[in-house]
C-alpha cells in the first residue's frame, strides 16, 4: 500500500485529538485524583451532613487524603451514614475526629479529619467514633438572635 | 372564504406529511449506511481521505474560534466573578462551560457550516451530473462508495474536533486569566481540577459530540442525496443542511443535557 500525505495529516489529526482528550482528562479534569490508588473505607454517622455530596474531598491539615464514597440514611438511628475512602498511604488513629467543614463562607462542604492519639489505626470497614455535624447557617442565626433577645431581657430586668 | 381556509389547512397538512416522509426516508437512508458500512470499511483509504477533508481541513476554523471563545469566556467570567471576590474560580467557569456545552455544540455548528455544506454540495452535484447513476450502472453501490465513508469520517472527526476545541479553549482562557488579568496560575488549574469530573463532565461531552457527529453528517449526506438534480435544488439543499443541522444540534443538546443533569 502506498503512503500518501493525506495519511500523514489524518494521523496528525487523530493523534492531536487523542492528545487533547488526554490533556482534558489529566490537566483539566481530576482523572488522576479520582483513582487514588489503594484505599480503605471508614464510615461515620452524622446527625446532619448539610450539603455534603459524594466525591467531596476528605482533608486532613488541608491535604486531600481521600474522597466521600457514598452517603446513606440509616432508618434505625435516623442519622446519615457517610462512607469515605482514604488513601492507604495515610493511616489514621482509631479515635480520629471527623468534622464536616465548609470551604469559605458559602463554598462546598468537605470532611476534615483530626487525628487523635490512639496507638491502633483505623482499619477497612471501621467507624469514626467521634463526629461533628455540618454547621447550619439558619440554626446559628436563630441561636444568635435568641441569645441577643435574652440578653436585652436581662438588662431590662436589672433596671 | 371557506375554500381559502380549507386550502390553507390542506397546505399545512401537506407540509407536515412531506416532513414526516422525508424524516422516514432519512431514517431508511441511515439504515442503508449502516448496512453498507462493512463494504466501505474494506476500502479504508476512502474513509481516511474523507477524514482529511472533513476533519483536518476543519481544524483551522475550529482551533481559532476555540481560542477566541476561551478568551472571551475568561474576560466575561472575570467581570462577574470579581464582584464576588472569587476570580480564582474563573478556571472552573471556563473549563466547565467549554467541556460540557460550548465545546461539543459550537464545534458541531461550525462543522455543519464548514464540512456539512461541502458534503451536501458535493453529493448533490455528483447526483446532478449523474455520477451516482453511473456508479449504479457499474454495479457499484453509491452508498458504499460515496456516502458511508463520508458518514464515518464525520462521526470519527467530531469528537476529536470537540476535544481539541475544549483544550484550546481552556488554553485561551488561561492566556487571558493568568498573564493578562493576573489570576494565580496554581489556583486557576487546581480549582479547575477539583471541580471538573472525568466521567460527569468530560465523558458526557464526548458522548454529546459523537451524537452531534452522527446527526450533522447524516443530515448533510441525506440532503445531498435527496437534492433535486438542478443548480437551484443543490443550493436549497445546502441551505437546508445548515438550518436543519443547527436545529438538530441545539434540540439534541437540550435533550441530552436534561438526561445528564438529572442522572
Amino acid at each position: 500500500m502506498e503512503r500518501t500525505t493525506i495519511d500523514l495529516w489524518v494521523g496528525v489529526f487523530a493523534a492531536a485529538g487523542a492528545a487533547a482528550l488526554f490533556g482534558l482528562a489529566l490537566k483539566v479534569g481530576n482523572f488522576n485524583s479520582a483513582t487514588l490508588g489503594e484505599t480503605y473505607s471508614v464510615t461515620g454517622a452524622f446527625e446532619n451532613i448539610g450539603s455534603l455530596k459524594p466525591r467531596a474531598p476528605v482533608k486532613s491539615a488541608g491535604v486531600v487524603v481521600g474522597r466521600v464514597d457514598n452517603i446513606k440514611f440509616d432508618t434505625n438511628t435516623y442519622e446519615a451514614l457517610v462512607t469515605v475512602k482514604v488513601d492507604k498511604r495515610y493511616p489514621f488513629p482509631k479515635d480520629t475526629f471527623a468534622n464536616i467543614y465548609t470551604a469559605g463562607l458559602l463554598g462546598e462542604q468537605y470532611i476534615g479529619l483530626e487525628a487523635g492519639g490512639d496507638d491502633k489505626m483505623l482499619q477497612d470497614g471501621d467507624k469514626f467514633s467521634k463526629t461533628q455535624d455540618a454547621v447550619v447557617l439558619e440554626k446559628m442565626i436563630s441561636q444568635f438572635l435568641y441569645s441577643k433577645a435574652s440578653e436585652t431581657n436581662d438588662t431590662k430586668e436589672a433596671e | 372564504m371557506f375554500s381559502a381556509l380549507a386550502g390553507m389547512l390542506g397546505g399545512i397538512g401537506h407540509r407536515i406529511i412531506d416532513r414526516l416522509w422525508r424524516f422516514g426516508s432519512g431514517l431508511r437512508f441511515f439504515a442503508y449506511i449502516l448496512i453498507y458500512s462493512g463494504e466501505s470499511f474494506r476500502r479504508l483509504h476512502l474513509t481516511i481521505r474523507e477524514i482529511y477533508f472533513t476533519g483536518v481541513l476543519s481544524l483551522i476554523i475550529i482551533l481559532v474560534s476555540a481560542f477566541f471563545v476561551g478568551m472571551v469566556l475568561a474576560l466575561q467570567g472575570y467581570n462577574t466573578l470579581q464582584r464576588y471576590g472569587s476570580s480564582e474560580a474563573i478556571g472552573v467557569l471556563v473549563a466547565l462551560s467549554l467541556v460540557r456545552e460550548l465545546g461539543p455544540v459550537v464545534t458541531a455548528l461550525l462543522f455543519a457550516g464548514r464540512a456539512g455544506t461541502a458534503i451536501t454540495a458535493e453529493i448533490g452535484l455528483m447526483k446532478a451530473t449523474e455520477q451516482l447513476s453511473a456508479m449504479e450502472m457499474m454495479a457499484v453501490s453509491p452508498i458504499a462508495r460515496v456516502v458511508a465513508p463520508r458518514f464515518w469520517a464525520g462521526v470519527l472527526s467530531m469528537p476529536l474536533l470537540a476535544a481539541l476545541f475544549s483544550m484550546v479553549g481552556v488554553l485561551g482562557g488561561y492566556m487571558v486569566a493568568v498573564p493578562l488579568i493576573g489570576v494565580d496560575s496554581g489556583a486557576f488549574w487546581s480549582q479547575m481540577q477539583a471541580s471538573v469530573d472525568f466521567r460527569e463532565d468530560i465523558l458526557n461531552g464526548v458522548i454529546k459530540s459523537v451524537v452531534f457527529g452522527v446527526a450533522c453528517t447524516l443530515i448533510a449526506l441525506f440532503e445531498g442525496f435527496d437534492a433535486p438534480p438542478t443548480a437551484e435544488g443543490v443550493s436549497r439543499a445546502t441551505t437546508r443542511t445548515v438550518v436543519n443541522s443547527s436545529l438538530a444540534v441545539l434540540g439534541l443538546d437540550f435533550v441530552m443535557t436534561s438526561f445528564m443533569i438529572v442522572a
